[in-house]
């Protein structure tokens, strides 16, 4: 686009940023409007990833559903298995057991460890620093191998399933975790180290991608965006699920809500995490966490291998289970977590049959990322990635 | 909850008259039903209201019910922060017939409201840009369609001849298989293939 002024040549350039840029964090297409250096529009092209998750969804039965939901945000599967669990669970009105709260909630805090992780490290890199992501991608490793050890799978879980979770946690694996948990905050403090007081580092995000709490809200934002500008609003605390109000643990929030103070609040979550993962495993090891994982409903949970074995009746359900599914009341429910990202929801609506009627997605990453032309506009070019890597996008979810 | 929740749903309905239809709490859930022509108010009322300080927009989706006369509904997710509730919103369209955005009282509408554009066909009146967003470029139809096929209509390759990517009719090896695995748990009472032919006793 050029536009010739009778003074001198003045051209306002429109370039593209992706869908292959390594600072887009997947398959972003950015058209950048630019003044100069300065940003006058972005307009964010997405979809590159959309799978028709939600149309997959309304052809499955409730429990071949799970999967999809791994798929989503990919850097952080249970969080999001859990927001389904929590739907089809208060359609269905059924409990799940202590044991089985704890374990989501572990594997929960694992995810935002996962995803933080992934996001505080690579907004390093796109901000010039190679170091944090060595390191940290190291921790991601053996959170990675806890998924699998769990479930089998290092990403795509499903393990978190309506009624409660898939299998018990060896005792083995409950302890190697604490272990992680003790070693952990040292790596925190060593990342930390390179990159808090980095001036580089504050350089490029201090001061950047300021937003104000009343835009956060009305853009749709939540989870650390709407921490990094000042509203102590986490539905961990606020609207409580599971086993979290018997927990013991602390919001952080921020006060200038630039790309900066989203980063520190990160850092910080990640140690609350710890703490919540060691309150996790020591109520795991008493008394009252040597509840069964799941709903002892039949009719909802599928009987263990053993029990098939010899029960006839758990033989019939394991059968009509694995068929037909069962079969969810009519009704339409909105259930969200305090997924990493933000507040991820998902509003059910059943028919009374075996498959969901509609299931809509609601993704953090999708109200944050149209929020980027809001964000930029006048800011430098070079701004882009920062306000980009703070945003923690991850396509699976935005385009589902 | 449930009593703070009703109280809720008698002040709405009480303060904005008619623009509201009706409202219900179901599954600890408050759900008010709207006139679509001013939903724009009924947003700007639950957002401004001090008993209701829906601030926060969190989510707009489409539903389709082939079978009834106006088959879609908007569904509207609002969240207060500051006196900790949700509340759901729902109108009633079709596919002629627009419903106005609401851009005008968050900002955070566009995007969602060209989701349910795309993947529905909901139109939005007074929408600045209303394009498709999570389809290709140039689809054809609204996937999440009830009366949409799974399979969809078209599929793409790489050309190695054409040196592009080309767009060719969908093509399967085999028919997509639908399974009907609705059977009642305790014996059937449906009518097997071939059965109605015989004589009823």
């Amino acid at each position: 686009m050029t536009t010739t002024t009778a003074e001198a040549d003045i051209r306002n350039f429109t370039i593209n940023f992706g869908p292959q840029h390594p600072a887009a964090h997947g398959v972003l297409r950015l058209v950048l409007e630019l003044d100069g250096e300065v940003v006058t529009r972005v307009d964010p092209h997405i979809g590159l990833l959309h799978r028709g998750t939600e149309k997959l969804i309304e052809h499955k039965t409730y429990l071949q559903a799970v999967p999809y939901f791994d798929r989503l945000d990919y850097v952080a599967p249970m969080n999001q298995e859990h927001a389904y669990a929590l739907a089809v669970e208060r359609l269905l009105g059924i409990e799940v057991p202590k044991r089985g709260q704890l374990i989501r909630v572990l594997y929960s805090e694992i995810g935002r460890l996962l995803s933080h992780l992934l996001n505080v490290t690579t907004q390093a890199m796109d901000v010039g620093a190679l170091t944090p992501p060595l390191w940290g991608f190291e921790e991601r490793e053996k959170l990675m191998v806890f998924y699998e050890r769990a479930s089998g799978s290092r990403m795509h879980a499903a393990y978190v399933r309506p009624g409660g979770v898939h299998q018990d946690l060896p005792q083995q694996l409950v302890d190697d975790i604490w272990t992680f948990c003790e070693h952990h905050p040292a790596v925190l403090d060593d990342i930390e180290g390179l990159l808090t007081d980095n001036r580089i580092f504050k350089q490029r995000n201090v001061d950047i991608g300021v937003v104000k709490l009343e835009d956060c809200f009305a853009w749709g934002f939540s989870g650390v965006m709407v921490r990094g500008s000042g509203a102590a609003w986490d539905l961990r605390k606020s609207q409580p699920y599971e086993c979290y109000s018997d927990l013991d643990f602390d919001i952080p929030i921020g006060k200038n809500g630039d790309c900066y103070d989203r980063y520190l609040i990160r850092m910080e979550e990640m140690r609350q995490s710890v703490r919540i993962m060691k309150q996790c495993i020591e109520k795991l090891n008493s008394a009252d966490g040597k509840t069964p994982i799941s709903s002892a409903d039949g009719k909802v949970v599928p009987p263990k291998r053993g029990e098939m074995k010899r029960s006839m009746e758990a033989l019939i359900h394991h059968f009509k289970l694995y068929t037909e599914g069962y079969k969810v009341p009519a009704g339409e429910v909105y259930a969200a977590v305090e997924a990493p990202k933000g507040e991820f929801g998902v509003y059910l609506v059943s028919d009374g049959t075996n498959k969901p009627y509609r299931c809509k997605i609601r993704a953090p990453g999708f109200a944050h990322l149209q929020a980027m032309d809001f964000m930029c506009r006048g800011h430098m070019l070079a701004d882009v990635s920062a306000v980009l890597g703070s945003l923690d996008i991850v396509f699976g979810e935005v385009d589902r | 909850m449930s009593e703070m929740l009703k109280n809720l749903g008698a002040h709405i309905t009480g303060k904005l008259g008619s623009s509201v239809l009706s409202s219900e709490i179901a599954f600890g859930e408050l759900t008010v039903w709207a006139d679509p022509a001013r939903i724009g108010d009924v947003l700007r009322f639950l957002r401004d209201d001090p008993d209701c300080r829906f601030v926060c927009f969190i989510d707009i989706c489409g539903a389709d019910y082939p079978e009834r006369d106006k088959r879609f509904d908007v569904v509207y997710h609002l969240l207060s922060p500051y006196k900790n509730f949700r509340i759901r919103v729902k109108v009633k369209t079709d596919e002629a017939t627009p419903v106005p955005t609401v851009i005008d009282v968050f900002p955070a509408a566009d995007w969602f409201e060209r989701e349910t554009f795309d993947l529905y066909g909901v139109l939005f009146d007074g929408h600045p840009d209303l394009r498709r967003i999570l389809t290709d470029y140039g689809f054809s139809g609204h996937p999440l369609r009830k009366d949409f096929p799974l399979t969809g209509h078209v599929e793409v390759r790489y050309d190695d001849e054409q040196k592009r990517v080309v767009y060719e009719p969908v093509k399967l090896v085999q028919e997509f298989r639908k399974f009907d695995y609705l059977s009642p748990w305790e014996g059937t009472d449906y009518v097997l293939p071939g059965d109605e032919k015989a004589v009823k006793p």
